[in-house]
C-alpha cells in the first residue's frame, strides 16, 4: 500500500508541477488543483496508514491510541482541503478578470515575445 | 511622588500640544501658537518647581510601566544637566513661537507647522530625559524625523525637499549607528538603564568592543551634531522656514549630539582614541566651518557654517573631557543658542522685510531698521567673541582649555594656535556679516523697500540680546550656580565649585582673545571685497563639496545599482518565478535531507490490496491525463482531474478518514462546477499553436519536465520513508485521542480538533474563507468580459436554448425535488459532526450544493424570483456567531473559545450531544454556505449580466448604438 501511495504521491506532484510551469492560465489552475492532491496525501501519509481504524471513539473508558489512525495529519488536511479551495476559487476569479482586461489567457498578460 | 508625575506631564506636555494644535482648522494662526506657548509656559512653571530638589543634588525619576513582563518601562530623569538643557528648549522653543506666529505667512497652513514644532519639542525632550539608553534612541530618531516635517515644511520648493531628505538620511543613519552604539554598551553594561550605563565607565573602556562601540556611537553624534564630513546637510536645511532653523539649528536638533558627547564622556572618554577622534573632529569643524563661513553670501548660510564651527568648539571641548572643558561646554551649548537663535531670527527679519538674503545685495539697513540692526550688531559680537558678551566668556574658557597641559600629544599641544586661528576666521564673518548689511551705501533694487517689522517679531529677539548681555556682564550671579550644578552631575557629585568671572587678569587666553580680534578686522580689512566678488564657497575648494558626493552616492545606491540588479535578477513574467519557487523549494528539502533520509532498518506497511493498486493506475492515468490535455481540451482536463479527484477521496475513505473522504467528495463537486462555470469565459483554442513545435518550445517543455519529475521522484521518495517508519509513541494525537471524549464531549476526534481543542485555528481558517468570498465577489463585480465571449453568447440562437431546455427537463425536474432531500442531509451531516463523521463544514458545502443544483436546472431569473439566498449575510452571521461562541466563554471567566460539553435528553429524540462547540460549529456552517454561495452566484451572473447588456443593446434603435458607440470611441 506505502509503495503505492508514494508512487501516486510522486505522479501526481509532477503532473502538478509540470503544469504549474506552463504559460496558459487554465494548465496552472488544473496544476495547483493536483499539486494540492499530492500534498494533502502526503501530509496525510505522514500519520502512517491505518486500514479500518477511523479516529472514532467509543463513550468513555480505556483508550489505546495505536488502535486507531492519527486524527492530527487528518484534521490538518481537512483545514487544508478548504484553504486549496478557496485559492483555487480566488485564482479562477484573478484568471477571468486577467482574460477580460487583457484579451488572452497567457499567464503574463500578453503572448510570449517571438 | 509629586516630582515624579511632573516630570512624566513635562514629558507630556509638549506632544499634548502637538494633538491640540494639528486639531485646530488651517486658519487658526493665533489660537494654534497661544495653545503651543500656554503648554510651554506650563512646562517652565513644573522646572521652576523641580529646580528646589534638583539644585539640592537630587536626580528626579518618573516611571511609566509599559511592558513590566520585558522589563520595558517608560522612565525619565533629569539631573543639573538635563534640567539646564531643558529649561533652553522650552524657553527657546516660546521665543520662537511668539517669533512664528509674526513671521509665517497667512496662507501657510499653521496648525500644522505648530503640530510639528511642538512634536519637535517633546522628541527632543524625551530624548533628553530618557532613562532608558534604547528609548533615548527612538526619541533621538524622532527629532530626525520631525525635523524632516519641519524643513520640509515649505515642500513646494525643491531646495526645501531636497534639503529635507538630505537631513534625514544622514541623521537617520546616524541615529541607527547609535542605536547599534546603545544595544552593544547595554550588552557591556548589563543593562539598558542610564544610570547603570553611565556607571560602567570602567567595564566598557576595558572590553574588547570598546573602539567599535565609540566608533559607531561618535557617527551618531557627529551626524547629528553636523560635524565634518558629515556637515553638509545642515546648510542644506536651511531651506527649512526660519523659525525652525532658530530653534532647530540653534538650541535643540544639533544640540543633541553634543548633549550625548558630554553626557557619555565619563563612560567612552579619557582615553587617547576618544581624545584624537572627539577633539581632532572638532577642532577641524571648527577651523574649516568658520573658514567656509566667510565666504557665504547668503545670511543663513553664513550663519549654517558658524553654526557647524562652534559646534566643532563644543565638541573638541567635550574630547578634552576636562573638569573645565566640561564646564566650558555646557556653558558655550547656553550661549551659543542664545546669541545663534537671535541672529537666525534677526536674518529672517531682514529676509522678511527685503525680500533677500543674499549680502552681496543687502547694504545700510543701519537707516532702515536700527532697533533690528543693533540687536543684531550686539548679537554677531557675542559671536564674534566680544568682551562683555556671553559668547566671549564661554571661547575664553575655551582658549583657556586649548592653551592647557592636557596629554602632550601633537594635537594637545596644536591646540591653541588651532583655536586662535578658528577666533580670527570667527571675527572676521562675523564682521563681514555686521558691515555688509548693516552700514556701507543705501541698498538698490531690493525686492522690497525695508523698515522695521512688527513689534512682536523684534521682542524675541530682544530677549535673546538681553540674554548676552546679562549674561556677558554677570556671569557668576546668573549661570554660574546653574551651570556648576549641571557639571556636577555629568561628571560627579564632588566636583569642587568654579566660579565663572570676567577678569581673571591679563594671561594667554586674553591674549589670544585679542590676537583673534586684531586678526579677524584684518583680515577683512585686506580680503573684503575680494570676498564679495567671489563665488559662494571658499576658494578652489568651492568645486569640491561633500553635498555632491553624498548626491552621487544617493544616486548609484538608491537609483542606478538597484536598477541594474533588477534588470540583471529580476523578471516581470510569472514562469521564470515559479520555477525559480519550486526548484527553491526542492534544493530546500534536497540539502535538509540528503545523507539523512534511509529507510527504516525494519519497515512497517500494510499488505498490498490489487484493488488499491488498480485504483490508483486510474488515478495517475488521471492525474497525466489532465496535465498532456490541459491546454487545448480544458473540458477533457476538468473531468480528468475530476477523476483523480474522485480516486484521492477513495483513499481517504480506505485509510480510516471518513471526514477527509465526505469533505474532499463535496469540495470536488463545487471546484468542478466552479471551473466549468469558468471555462465558457476562456478563448477559444482550436487550432494549435505554431511555435510551440519549434525547438525552443520543446527545450522548454523538456526542461520543465526534468524539473517535475525530479521533484515528484523525490517528494515520492520521502513519501515512502516516513509511511514505513514506525510511529512516534506519545505523540500529540495520542493526547487527542485519549481525551477527545472526555475533555470535547465528542467521538469524532477529527471534529473535536477543529471545533473544540483547535478551534482558534478552524475561527481563522473561516475568515480566510470569508475574505476570499468577498474578494471574488468585488473581483467580478467590477469584471468586464471578453468581446469574443460576449459575441458567442449573440450566436447562440433562440430554438437552440429552446432544445436544450427540453433535454434537460428531466434532470432539471429532479434536482428541484432534490432541493429538501439536500436540507435534510446537510442537517444530518450537521448534526452527527460531533460524534461521527460530517460536521459544520460538509454540511454547508452540502447545503451550497442544494442552491447550486436549483441554480443548474433552471434560468437564474426563475430561480431568484421564488428562492432569495442573501449571501453576505449568512457569511457575516457565520462568522458573528463563531465569535460569539468564543467569546461566551469570557462569561464564565474562560479564555476565548473554550467549549463546554454535555448531552441533553430530549423528549421522543434521546439523548443528544449539546456541546457549545457545536454553535460555534453553526457559525462555520453560515459562513461556509455564504461563502460558497457567493462565489457561484457571482459566477453564474456574468451570464445574466451580458444578456441584460444585449438587451439593452436591441431595445434601442440601431443608430442610437451606432452613435453612442461613435462617442464612446471619440471620448476615447
Amino acid at each position: 500500500m506505502e509503495a503505492v501511495l508514494s508512487a501516486a504521491i510522486g505522479i501526481l506532484a509532477a503532473s502538478g508541477i509540470w503544469l504549474l510551469l506552463r504559460p496558459r492560465s487554465f494548465q496552472v489552475i488544473v496544476g495547483l488543483c493536483l499539486l494540492s492532491y499530492a500534498v494533502n496525501l502526503f501530509i496525510f501519509a505522514m500519520g502512517r496508514l491505518a486500514i479500518g481504524a477511523p479516529p472514532i471513539m467509543p463513550r468513555g473508558g480505556f483508550v489505546n491510541p495505536a488502535a486507531y489512525a492519527d486524527p492530527v495529519p487528518q484534521a490538518l488536511v481537512l483545514t487544508a482541503i478548504v484553504i486549496s479551495f478557496a485559492t483555487t476559487a480566488l485564482f479562477l476569479v484573478v484568471l477571468i478578470a486577467a482574460r477580460g482586461l487583457t484579451g488572452n489567457d497567457h499567464v503574463d498578460g500578453e503572448e510570449r515575445a517571438p | 511622588m509629586i516630582e515624579e508625575n511632573l516630570i512624566l506631564i513635562l514629558a507630556l506636555l509638549p506632544f499634548l500640544a502637538a494633538v491640540i494644535a494639528s486639531t485646530l482648522s488651517t486658519t487658526a494662526h493665533g489660537a494654534a501658537a497661544w495653545v503651543s506657548g500656554l503648554l510651554l509656559v506650563c512646562g517652565l512653571v513644573i522646572l521652576a518647581v523641580l529646580h528646589g530638589p534638583i539644585a539640592a543634588g537630587e536626580v528626579v525619576r518618573g516611571t511609566i510601566r509599559w511592558i513590566p513582563s520585558l522589563g520595558l518601562n517608560l522612565s525619565f530623569r533629569m539631573d543639573g544637566f538635563v534640567w539646564l538643557f531643558v529649561t533652553l528648549v522650552f524657553g527657546i522653543g516660546i521665543l520662537v513661537l511668539i517669533y512664528a506666529r509674526y513671521y509665517l505667512s497667512k496662507t501657510d497652513p499653521v496648525p500644522r507647522f505648530y503640530a510639528f514644532l511642538m512634536a519637535f519639542t517633546g522628541a527632543m525632550v524625551g530624548m533628553l530625559m530618557s532613562g532608558n539608553i534604547v528609548m533615548l534612541v527612538v526619541f533621538w530618531e524622532l527629532t530626525s524625523l520631525l525635523s524632516f516635517l519641519l524643513v520640509g515644511y515649505w515642500h513646494q520648493g525643491q531646495a526645501a525637499r531636497d534639503g529635507a531628505r538630505m537631513a534625514l538620511i544622514v541623521t537617520g543613519a546616524g541615529g541607527l549607528c547609535l542605536l547599534l552604539a546603545m544595544l552593544i554598551l547595554g550588552q557591556i553594561a548589563g543593562s539598558y538603564d542610564l544610570d547603570r550605563v553611565l556607571a560602567s565607565g570602567e567595564a566598557v573602556r576595558a572590553d574588547p568592543l570598546y573602539a567599535l562601540v565609540l566608533g559607531l556611537f561618535l557617527l551618531g553624534c557627529f551626524t547629528k551634531s553636523a560635524q565634518m564630513p558629515f556637515h553638509f546637510w545642515l546648510p542644506g536645511a536651511m531651506a527649512a522656514p526660519t523659525p525652525v532653523s532658530a530653534f532647530l539649528h540653534s538650541a535643540t536638533m544639533v544640540k543633541a549630539g553634543v548633549f550625548l558627547l558630554i553626557r557619555f564622556s565619563p563612560v567612552l572618554g579619557q582615553t587617547e582614541l576618544w581624545f584624537f577622534a572627539v577633539t581632532g573632529t572638532g577642532m577641524l569643524t571648527l577651523l574649516l566651518g568658520s573658514f567656509f563661513a566667510l565666504f557665504r553670501h547668503d545670511l543663513k548660510g553664513l550663519l549654517a557654517y558658524s553654526t557647524i564651527s562652534h559646534l566643532g568648539l563644543i565638541t573638541a571641548l567635550a574630547g578634552i573631557g576636562s573638569t573645565g572643558a566640561i564646564l566650558a561646554a555646557i556653558f558655550h551649548i547656553v550661549n551659543h543658542a542664545v546669541f545663534k537663535a537671535s541672529l537666525f531670527m534677526a536674518a529672517g527679519i531682514i529676509d522678511h522685510e527685503t525680500g533677500t538674503r543674499d549680502m552681496r545685495r543687502l547694504s545700510g539697513l543701519m537707516r532702515y531698521m536700527p532697533f533690528t540692526g543693533t540687536l543684531a550688531i550686539v548679537a554677531a559680537a557675542a559671536m564674534a567673541g566680544v568682551p562683555l558678551l556671553n559668547g566671549f566668556l564661554s571661547k575664553e574658557m575655551f582658549f583657556a582649555e586649548a592653551a592647557d597641559w592636557h596629554n602632550g600629544t601633537w594635537l594637545d599641544n596644536s591646540l591653541a594656535s588651532l583655536a586662535t586661528a578658528a577666533g580670527v576666521f570667527a571675527v572676521a564673518y562675523s564682521l563681514r556679516f555686521i558691515a555688509t548689511v548693516f552700514f556701507g551705501p543705501p541698498p538698490e533694487d531690493l525686492p522690497r523697500t525695508p523698515h522695521e517689522p512688527a513689534a512682536w517679531m523684534r521682542r524675541p529677539v530682544e530677549a535673546l540680546v538681553l540674554a548676552c548681555l546679562v549674561v556677558g556682564i554677570l556671569p557668576g550671579l546668573t549661570l554660574g550656580p546653574t551651570l556648576n550644578l549641571a557639571a556636577r552631575s555629568v561628571l560627579g557629585a564632588d566636583l569642587p565649585y568654579r566660579d565663572i568671572a570676567i577678569w581673571h587678569g591679563i594671561n594667554q587666553p586674553l591674549v589670544m582673545s585679542f590676537v583673534a580680534l586684531a586678526g579677524g578686522i584684518m583680515l577683512y580689512l585686506v580680503f573684503g571685497n575680494r570676498i564679495a566678488a567671489g563665488p559662494e564657497g571658499p576658494p578652489l575648494l568651492h568645486r569640491l563639496r561633500a553635498q555632491r558626493l553624498y548626491e552621487r552616492a544617493l544616486l548609484v545606491f538608491t537609483w542606478k545599482l538597484p536598477r541594474s540588479l533588477h534588470r540583471i535578477l529580476g523578471t516581470e513574467h510569472l514562469q521564470p518565478q515559479l520555477r525559480l519557487v519550486v526548484l527553491l523549494a526542492f534544493s530546500a528539502g534536497f540539502v535538509t535531507l540528503w545523507g539523512v533520509l534511509r529507510l527504516a532498518p525494519n519497515p512497517v506497511g500494510n499488505a498490498l490490496n490489487p484493488a488499491f493498486a488498480l485504483m490508483w493506475l486510474a488515478g495517475a492515468a488521471c492525474a497525466m491525463g489532465a496535465a498532456w490535455l490541459a491546454k487545448y481540451h480544458r473540458f477533457a482536463a476538468l473531468v480528468l482531474l475530476g477523476g483523480a479527484g474522485a480516486v484521492t477521496c477513495l483513499t481517504f475513505a480506505w485509510l480510516s478518514a471518513p471526514d477527509l473522504a465526505v469533505t474532499q467528495l463535496l469540495v470536488e463537486i463545487v471546484t468542478t462546477v466552479l471551473l466549468l462555470l469558468g471555462l465558457r469565459w476562456m478563448p477559444k483554442r482550436l487550432e494549435e499553436i505554431a511555435e510551440d513545435k519549434l525547438l525552443p518550445a520543446r527545450l522548454r517543455r523538456l526542461r520543465d519536465l526534468v524539473i517535475a519529475l525530479v521533484s515528484g521522484t523525490g517528494l515520492a521518495a520521502v513519501a515512502y520513508v516516513m509511511m514505513t517508519r514506525p510511529p512516534v509513541p506519545n505523540s500529540v494525537g495520542d493526547w487527542f485521542l485519549r481525551n477527545a471524549y472526555t475533555e470535547g464531549g465528542g467521538t469524532n476526534v477529527v471534529n473535536v480538533i477543529l471545533v473544540d481543542f483547535r478551534a482558534f485555528d478552524t475561527f481563522g481558517e473561516i475568515t480566510v474563507l470569508a475574505i476570499v468570498g468577498i474578494t471574488v465577489y468585488a473581483l467580478l463585480r467590477r469584471f468586464r468580459p471578453a468581446p469574443e465571449s460576449v459575441d458567442h453568447q449573440n450566436q447562440r440562437d433562440e430554438t437552440e436554448t429552446e432544445e436544450l431546455a427540453e433535454a434537460l427537463l428531466v434532470p432539471s425536474v429532479i434536482m428541484r425535488w432534490m432541493f429538501p432531500a439536500l436540507i435534510v442531509m446537510a442537517g444530518y451531516l450537521f448534526f452527527r459532526g460531533h460524534d461521527l463523521p460530517g460536521g459544520g463544514f460538509s454540511a454547508g458545502v452540502t447545503l451550497s450544493i442544494a442552491f447550486l443544483l436549483q441554480y443548474l436546472a433552471h434560468d437564474v431569473r426563475w430561480i431568484e424570483a421564488r428562492l432569495t439566498v442573501l449571501p453576505i449575510r449568512w457569511m457575516g452571521v457565520g462568522l458573528l456567531i463563531a465569535g460569539l461562541a468564543g467569546m461566551g466563554s469570557f462569561l464564565f471567566g474562560y479564555p476565548f473559545l473554550t467549549a463546554h460539553a454535555q448531552y441533553v435528553d430530549l423528549p421522543l429524540v434521546g439523548k443528544v450531544p449539546a456541546a457549545t462547540a457545536m454553535i460555534f460549529d453553526l457559525g462555520v456552517f453560515a459562513l461556509v454556505v455564504g461563502a460558497i454561495v457567493l462565489m457561484l452566484v457571482a459566477l453564474a451572473h456574468q451570464a445574466l449580466r451580458i444578456a441584460r447588456l444585449q438587451e439593452r443593446e436591441t431595445a434601442r434603435p440601431p443608430e442610437k448604438v451606432a452613435a453612442k458607440l461613435a462617442g464612446k470611441m471619440g471620448a476615447r
